[in-house]
C-alpha cells in the first residue's frame, strides 16, 4: 500500500526527460498514466530510484491519421481517448474493440496506450493489438529517434527492448492497403480481471478478399504472443468456414497457455480458437465496399 | 386527530435513512478517519510462508529507521503473556508468532512509527529465518496418518483433528435408508470465500496512564464482547475499558472476531503511552481475517418412489485453518449446520461432523452465514435437486410434496429445531409464476435452436435467526440476549441506545421506527445510538441476522415499559383512574370520550414537572430480551440462466426472489438487504473464492484474484414479498440480513445443473467459472473441489 | 500550510526529498509539503483532512478512492500527490453547495443506493463524471461507467436507480 522512497522530476520537454533517464543509469522509470507502475510501487514489486513524470510535457496527446492512412498515437493518449474516438471506431476496428476491454473505465481515464505497450504485461491488451496490427514504436534517446517494430519490442514478461535512456514517444499503426477490419475478444470473469485468454485480430480487406491479417495473443503465455504467421491461411483468400477454421487452428497452436486457477491449458487454447473464429465470422458477414 | 403511522415513520414506512445524511457528504466517521493527538501508526509484518519453524528474528535494522518508535515481536508479547489469546471457540490463537508460523499471512512482527509509510519501510528491514515445513492445505492431508502436526503448541492435541460432533438419530435414520426405494447421494464442497467488506479491519488503541482508562476505537460488530475479551486478555478492569465502534464500512461477519492487530495495538499504546492506529490493508484482511465456508459434504437422502423423503444423512468435514476461531454459539462445533432441511417434513436425520486444522487462515464462521446456515441450506438444496433428478421428478413438485405445511407450525425438525411459522407453498407458487416456469420447456427449446443451453434453478429455505435463547445459546458462556435503553426527554423527543451494532444495516433509521410504532413519537424525534460500551446497554452485537429478532424485540419491550409508565402519567393528567385510559398511536384518551386525551409528549413533560404523588420522575427504561426461540424467515429464490456452450460462460436471464421475513419494519431497507445478499450469492456461485496451492500460498489474497462482481456483471433482481408474522416476536419481525446469501447460491448452481442435466452432469462445485462449466459439459463429468492451481495439484 | 509531518516530533531524515505542492481542491488552493511517494489519496485524507475519500484495496480495483482530477475520474490511490501540483481535484466534500445537496447525493438517499457508505463517495464521483458527459444515460451505460467501483452492500440495482433519478433532476433543472 505504501511505496518505498524515490526521487521525482517532472520535466517539461522530451529532451529533459531523456537527460534524466540517461543520468539515472537504469534506475529511473518513466511515469505516464501510472496505472501499471504505481500499483507495482505500492506493492513494492518495483522500487526505482527516480520517477520521471512526462505528464507535463505538452504535445504528446494526439491521435492522428496521416494522409497515407497511418495512425499515430502520442505517448500521453489515454485509453479512453481511443475508446471514444469516432475515427478510430470507423478506421481501426481492432483498436476500437480492444479499448473498452482495457482494465476499467476509471483506469482508462488515466492510463496510456503507449505506456501500456511499454509495460509489456503478458496480459496486456495493447501489446497484442500492436503486434496484430504490425505496428511500431517511435522511440527517442540521447542519440535521436529510432523505430522499433513490435515483433522486436516485447522481449519477455514486463521486458521490452528500450535502452534505459530511451522513451517511447509515439505508436504507429501502418495504413492498411485496403480496408481495416478485425476485432478483439477477451475472456475475463469480470471487468478489470486478468484475461483468461484474449486475442487481437486484424484484417486488411479488399472486397471479400483478405490482403493481410494479423493475430496476437495475451494471457496465454509468458509474454504477448505473435501469431501473425497464421495470416498465411487467409491471404489472397475469402473468409469461408474452411479458411476461418484453418486460421483459427493455426493461431491456437501458437498459444502457450499454462494450467492455473483460471482454467486448463486446453481450455485456454480452445477459447483462443473459438474467439478467432467468432471474430473472423463476424467480419465475413460484412460486405466491404 | 389520528396519527398516520407511515407519516411519522413507524412500522412499514420506507423511511429514508438517517445515516445517509453524513455518508453522502463524505462525513462518515470510520476508524481510519479518526485522528488523535500524538497518534502513532502500526504495520504488521506477515509470514510469506504457510508453515515454518522460526529460527530467528532480527529486528535491529527496523529499530534504526528514523521515525520508528517500537518494534514488537512474539517474544516480547510472550514476556507479557500476550503471544497467544483465547478464541471464541475455546481454542488459542497466536497474536504474534513465537515458535512457528502456521499460515501464510500470519502476524510475525509489528512496527509502530510516526506514519504508516515509515512503518512499512521498517517492516521491510526485518529479517526472519524460516525453516520451511510441509504445508497442509486440505482436510484430506490433515487427516493423513503421517501428516505433520500443525498445533504442536497445544498440550494434548493429537494429529490435526479439531473435533468430532454428531447430532440426530443414527439408528432410526439407518432404518429409513434400509427401507428406501431410492437412495440419492451427492458430494459437495462449499469453497472457502471471504466476507471482504469494502472497509478493512482496524483500530486505534488509546491507553491513558493518568486515568488508567483504555479506549479502543475499532471495527467491531460486537463491542461488548470485545470489552469482555480485552478485560480477560489485557488484565485491565472492565470499567476502565471503553470500546467505541464508529461507522463501519461493512461487516458481513468479518468484524466479529478479535484479531491480533487489535491486541498488539493495545499493548503498543500501553508501552508507548500514545494512541496507536492500526489499519489493515486489503491483503491483510483477505489473507488473515475470518473467512467463510470451506466445508465438504457427503450427503445422502432416503426416498420413497412417490417422492417422499424418508431420511437424510449428512457427513461434513470442515477446514478451520490454523486456529479454531469460529465465532459461534459454544455448544455447536459446526454452528447451526443441523438447521438443514428445516422447511421439509422429514421423519429422521443424522449428521456426523469433523473439523480439521490446516495451514490456512483461521476462521470459517463469518460471511453473512448465520453460523454455517449458508452451508446447511446450500447442501440441502443441492441434495434436493439431486434427489429430484434421481427420482425423475419435477424439481418444484418434489419440494412441494415434502414441504412442511403451514398448519404444521410450530414444527419440530428432524434435527430438533422448532420452526415457528411460514407459508412455503405460497412463496414457491409466486416464484414459479414470476419466472415463467410453465413456459420454460418452450423457452428452452427456442434457445437450443440458437445453440444456447437454458436452465432454471430453485432454492428454498427457512433458517434460524436471532440466536438465541439462553437455554441453548451462549458464546464463551455469555448468553445471547440483547438490550435497549430508552429515555424520553421533557419535550417528548427521545434517545434510544441498544447493544446491537449497525454496519450499513440502517439501525439508526429502523430502530426509531419501532419506537414510533409503540409510542407514536415521530421517528425523526428519536436519536439512536449504538456502539459505545460506556453508554450502550450490554448486547452481543450484530451478526447472524440477530438484530431485528433480538435487539428489535428489546426495543419494542422497552418502549412498552415506557408506555406503561406514561399511562400512569396520563391518568394523573386526565384525573381519571388508569383503568379508564385507552391508547391510540401517540396519545391516551378517556374511555368513551376520545376527544379528551393527552399526547405522549404531554406525558413526557409531566414526567419532569407534574408527577403524581409517590411516582419517581423521569420517563425512561431499559429492557434485556432473552428470545424464547429463534425466528424462521423463509425464502424462495429462482434463477434462469443461459450457457454459451462454446465457452462455458453463463448469464443470468432472470432472477426472482420471494422473501417472507415476517413483518417488515422498513420495506426499502429490507429490499436493500436482499439485493445485497443476492449479489454475494451470485458472486460466490460465479467467481468469488479463495484457495491455496500445494505450498500453502493463497490464491485470492487481493482484489485481482479475489473477484467481486461489478455493476456490469451483477444481474437485476425481481423481489416479491410474503408476510407471515413471527408468532413469538413482539412486533412479528423475523430478520432478513442473511437470507439471500444463505439461499441464493443454490439457485444459481441448480440452474446451471438444470441446463446441463442432459449432458449427465450432476455437480459443479462453486465457483462455476466458465472453464469449469465448459469442462463439465464437454466431458459429461462432474467438477469437484477447488479450481486447480499450478499443475500437479 | 499543512504538512504530513505536522504531528511528528522527529524531523524527516535529511535525504528524504520533500516538495511543496499546491492543489486546487473543491475550488480552494491547499498547500502541503510532501514526499514524492505520498499517494494523492493520503494527501487528501491526512494533509487536507478530507476523509470522505476512502481507500479500500491495494490493487487499484475497488474505486473507493475515486475523485475528479481536472474533471476526469481517477483512482486517487494510484496517483502521487506531487502529480496533483497545480491541478484541480474534486472530492465528495465539494459536491454540495452551501445550501443544496447535489442531485446525486439526493438521489442516492432517495433510492437507498448506499448502506455502509464506504464505496459511496467514489461511486458518486464516478457517476458525476458520467453525467457530465451524458445527462441521459441508459441503465447499461450507467453500469458500464460504474464498473470500476465495487460495492459489497447494495447489489448496484439501487445505485443505478439513484443515478437515473439524479440525471432526470439535472435535465429538468436545465430546462
Amino acid at each position: 500500500m505504501y511505496p518505498s522512497r524515490f526521487k521525482y522530476e517532472s520535466p517539461k520537454t522530451i529532451a529533459e526527460a531523456i537527460k534524466l533517464l540517461d543520468a539515472g543509469k537504469g534506475e529511473a522509470k518513466i511515469l505516464a498514466g501510472g496505472q501499471s507502475l504505481v500499483p507495482m510501487l505500492k506493492l513494492r514489486f518495483a522500487f526505482p530510484d527516480q520517477l520521471v513524470d512526462i505528464n507535463n510535457i505538452p504535445g504528446l496527446d494526439y491521435i492522428r491519421f496521416d494522409a497515407d492512412g497511418s495512425l499515430h498515437i502520442g505517448a500521453l493518449v489515454r485509453h479512453e481517448h481511443l475508446e471514444k474516438s469516432l475515427e478510430i471506431s470507423k478506421r481501426q476496428p481492432t483498436i476500437a474493440a480492444a479499448a473498452p476491454l482495457v482494465a476499467d473505465p476509471i483506469v482508462r481515464a488515466r492510463g496510456t496506450f503507449v505506456g501500456s505497450v511499454c509495460h509489456a504485461d503478458p496480459q496486456g491488451d495493447w501489446a497484442a493489438t500492436m503486434i496484430a496490427l504490425h505496428g511500431y514504436l517511435v522511440v527517442q534517446g540521447p542519440k535521436g529517434k529510432r523505430n522499433i517494430e513490435m515483433k522486436d519490442f516485447v522481449l519477455g514478461p514486463y521486458a521490452n527492448s528500450l535502452n534505459y535512456n530511451e522513451i517511447a514517444i509515439e505508436a504507429v499503426i501502418p495504413a492498411p492497403k485496403g480496408v481495416a477490419r478485425g476485432g478483439y475478444l477477451k475472456l475475463e470473469r469480470r471487468v478489470g480481471d486478468f484475461a483468461t485468454a484474449s486475442v487481437a485480430v486484424s484484417l486488411d480487406m479488399s472486397g471479400d478478399t483478405v490482403l493481410g491479417a494479423g493475430f496476437a495473443l495475451a494471457g496465454v503465455g509468458g509474454k504477448t504472443i505473435d501469431a501473425n504467421d497464421a495470416a498465411s491461411a487467409l491471404i489472397g483468400q475469402k473468409l469461408t468456414d474452411a479458411t476461418i477454421a484453418k486460421a483459427a487452428a493455426l493461431v491456437a497452436a501458437k498459444a502457450e497457455p499454462r494450467t492455473d486457477h483460471r482454467g486448463s491449458a486446453e481450455y485456454k487454447r480452445h477459447i483462443i480458437e473459438t474467439f478467432v473464429k467468432r471474430i473472423l465470422l463476424a467480419n465475413s458477414a460484412q460486405k466491404v465496399a | 386527530m389520528r396519527l398516520d403511522e407511515i407519516k411519522i415513520g413507524g412500522m412499514g414506512a420506507s423511511r429514508r435513512r438517517v445515516e445517509d445524511n453524513r455518508f453522502i457528504r463524505g462525513k462518515g466517521n470510520y476508524v481510519d478517519d479518526i485522528v488523535l493527538p500524538g497518534m502513532l501508526h502500526m504495520e504488521i509484518l506477515r509470514s510469506p510462508v504457510a508453515h515454518a519453524r522460526i529460527k530467528s528474528i532480527d529486528v535491529s535494522a527496523a529499530w534504526d529507521v528514523p521515525g520508528v518508535r517500537m518494534v514488537l515481536t512474539g517474544e516480547m508479547m510472550a514476556a507479557r503473556n500476550l503471544a497467544w489469546m483465547p478464541t471464541l471457540s475455546y481454542d488459542t490463537a497466536a497474536v504474534l508468532a513465537t515458535d512457528k508460523v502456521r499460515f501464510q499471512g500470519q502476524e510475525v512482527c509489528a512496527v509502530i512509527a510516526d506514519d504508516p509509510y515509515i512503518a512499512k519501510d521498517a517492516c521491510g528491514k526485518i529479517v526472519v529465518d524460516y525453516e520451511i515445513l510441509p504445508a497442509i492445505v486440505n482436510p484430506v492431508q490433515a487427516a493423513a496418518a503421517d501428516a505433520v502436526q500443525i498445533r504442536d503448541d497445544k498440550a494434548g492435541q493429537v494429529g490435526n483433528k479439531v473435533f468430532d460432533w454428531e447430532i440426530g438419530d443414527k439408528s432410526r435414520t439407518d432404518k429409513a435408508f434400509a427401507d428406501a426405494d431410492v437412495v440419492s447421494k451427492i458430494e459437495l464442497h462449499y469453497p472457502r470465500t471471504h466476507p471482504s467488506p469494502m472497509e478493512t479491519c482496524g483500530s486505534i488503541a488509546d491507553y491513558d496512564r493518568a486515568t488508567g482508562k483504555l479506549t479502543v476505537y475499532m471495527t467491531s460488530q460486537a463491542p461488548h464482547i470485545v470489552r469482555a475479551a480485552v478485560a480477560m486478555v489485557a488484565e485491565l478492569p472492565e470499567q476502565n475499558i471503553r470500546i467505541v465502534t464508529p461507522d463501519i464500512g461493512g461487516g458481513f461477519g468479518n468484524k466479529v472476531p478479535i484479531y491480533p492487530g487489535y491486541v498488539i495495538a493495545i499493548l503498543a499504546s500501553i508501552l508507548t503511552e500514545k494512541p496507536v492506529k492500526w489499519i489493515e490493508d486489503k491483503t491483510g484482511n483477505l489473507v488473515s481475517t475470518g473467512f467463510g465456508r470451506d466445508v465438504y459434504l457427503k450427503g445422502e437422502m432416503a426416498l420413497r418412489k412417490d417422492g417422499k423423503i424418508l431420511g437424510v444423512r449428512m457427513n461434513t468435514i470442515s477446514d478451520h485453518g490454523a486456529f479454531f476461531a469460529d465465532a459461534q454459539p459454544s455448544k455447536f462445533k459446526i454452528g447451526l449446520m443441523h438447521s438443514a432441511f428445516a422447511c421439509y417434513d422429514i421423519p429422521t436425520a443424522h449428521m456426523f461432523a469433523t473439523g480439521y486444522y490446516t495451514n490456512k487462515a483461521p476462521g470459517g464462521v463469518a460471511y453473512r452465514c448465520s453460523f454455517r446456515v449458508t452451508e446447511a441450506m446450500f447442501f440441502q438444496e443441492r441434495m434436493v435437486q439431486a434427489a429430484a433428478d434421481d427420482l425423475g421428478m419435477d424439481q418444484a413438485e418434489f419440494r412441494r410434496v415434502n414441504f412442511v405445511k403451514d398448519e404444521q407450525h410450530p414444527h419440530r425438525t428432524a434435527f430438533g429445531f422448532l420452526t415457528d411459522s411460514g407459508q412455503y407453498e405460497k412463496c414457491l407458487d409466486i416464484g414459479l409464476e414470476a419466472i415463467g416456469y410453465k413456459n420454460f420447456a418452450a423457452e428452452k427449446a427456442e434457445a437450443a435452436k440458437r445453440g444456447r443451453l437454458l436452465g432454471i434453478g430453485i432454492s428454498v429455505m427457512t433458517e434460524p435467526l436471532g440466536a438465541g435463547n439462553s437455554r441453548e445459546y451462549d458464546i464463551l458462556g455469555i448468553k445471547m440476549f440483547d438490550s435497549a435503553e430508552l429515555r424520553i426527554h421533557m419535550s417528548g423527543k427521545a434517545l434510544l441506545r441498544t447493544g446491537s451494532r449497525g454496519q450499513g444495516t440502517g439501525h439508526e433509521t429502523t430502530w426509531a421506527q419501532i419506537v414510533a410504532h409503540e409510542l407514536g413519537i415521530p421517528a425523526d424525534d428519536i436519536l439512536v445510538e449504538e456502539g459505545d460500551t460506556d453508554t450502550a446497554p450490554f448486547g452481543m452485537g450484530t451478526y447472524a441476522s440477530r438484530s431485528t429478532p433480538v435487539a428489535g424485540a428489546a426495543i419494542a419491550m422497552v418502549a412498552r415499559k415506557v408506555r406503561a409508565k406514561a399511562r400512569k402519567l396520563a391518568a394523573h393528567l386526565l384525573e381519571v383512574s388508569e383503568e379508564d385510559i385507552e391508547w391510540e398511536l401517540g396519545r391516551f384518551y378517556v374511555r368513551g370520550n376520545q376527544e379528551r386525551g393527552v399526547t405522549i409528549q404531554d406525558c413526557a413533560m409531566a414526567a419532569y414537572s407534574n408527577m403524581p404523588d409517590g411516582m419517581e420522575p423521569g420517563l425512561e427504561n431499559v429492557a434485556y430480551y432473552d428470545p424464547p426461540n429463534l425466528t424462521w424467515p423463509f425464502a424462495c429464490y429462482i434463477a434462469k440462466i443461459e450457457i454459451d456452450p462454446e465457452t462455458g460462460v453463463w448469464d443470468v436471464l432472470q432472477f426472482v426472489a420471494v422473501d417472507d421475513c415476517g413483518v417488515r419494519i422498513n420495506p426499502m431497507i429490507v429490499e436493500g438487504q436482499i439485493m445485497g445478499g443476492l449479489t454475494e450469492a451470485y458472486a460466490m456461485a460465479n467467481m468469488q473464492y479463495q484457495t491455496y496451492d500445494e505450498e500453502g500460498n493463497i490464491i485470492g489474497g487481493n482484489y485481482m484474484d479475489f473477484l467481486l462482481p461489478t455493476a456490469w456483471e451483477t444481474p437485476g433482481f425481481e423481489l416479491y414479498e410474503v408476510v407471515t408474522p413471527c408468532p413469538h416476536h413482539p412486533i412479528g419481525a423475523k430478520g432478513v440480513g442473511e437470507c439471500a446469501t444463505v439461499g441464493g447460491p443454490a439457485a444459481f448452481v441448480n440452474a446451471v445443473m438444470n441446463a446441463l442435466k442432459e449432458k449427465g452432469v450432476r455437480n459443479i462445485d462453486m465457483p462455476m467459472m466458465p472453464n469449469r462449466v465448459y469442462e463439465a459439459l464437454t466431458t459429461g463429468k462432474d467438477v469437484y473441489g477447488m479450481p486447480p492451481v499450478r499443475s500437479g495439484n | 500550510m499543512s504538512s504530513l509531518y505536522e504531528e511528528i516530533n522527529i524531523a524527516p531524515a535529511s535525504d528524504v526529498p520533500v516538495r511543496q505542492v499546491t492543489v486546487f481542491v473543491n475550488g480552494e488552493a491547499r498547500t502541503a509539503n510532501v514526499e514524492p511517494r505520498l499517494l494523492l489519496a493520503h494527501l487528501l485524507r491526512q494533509a487536507f483532512k478530507l476523509t470522505g475519500t476512502h481507500t479500500g484495496c491495494d490493487t487499484t480495483n475497488c474505486g473507493a478512492c475515486t475523485v475528479l482530477f481536472d474533471g476526469r475520474p481517477i483512482k486517487s490511490c494510484t496517483m502521487l500527490a506531487v502529480q496533483a501540483d497545480g491541478h484541480k481535484v474534486e472530492t465528495v466534500e465539494g459536491l454540495a453547495s452551501a445550501s443544496e445537496l447535489h442531485p446525486l447525493q439526493e438521489g442516492f438517499k432517495q433510492e437507498h443506493a448506499l448502506q455502509c457508505g464506504f464505496c459511496t463517495p467514489g461511486m458518486m464521483m464516478a457517476a458525476k463524471a458520467l453525467l457530465e458527459e451524458n445527462l441521459n444515460p441508459t441503465e447499461d451505460e450507467i453500469r458500464w461507467a460504474l464498473s470500476g467501483n465495487l460495492c459489497r452492500c447494495t447489489g448496484y440495482q439501487n445505485i443505478v436507480k439513484a443515478v437515473l433519478w439524479a440525471a432526470e433532476k439535472m435535465r429538468a433543472e436545465l430546462n
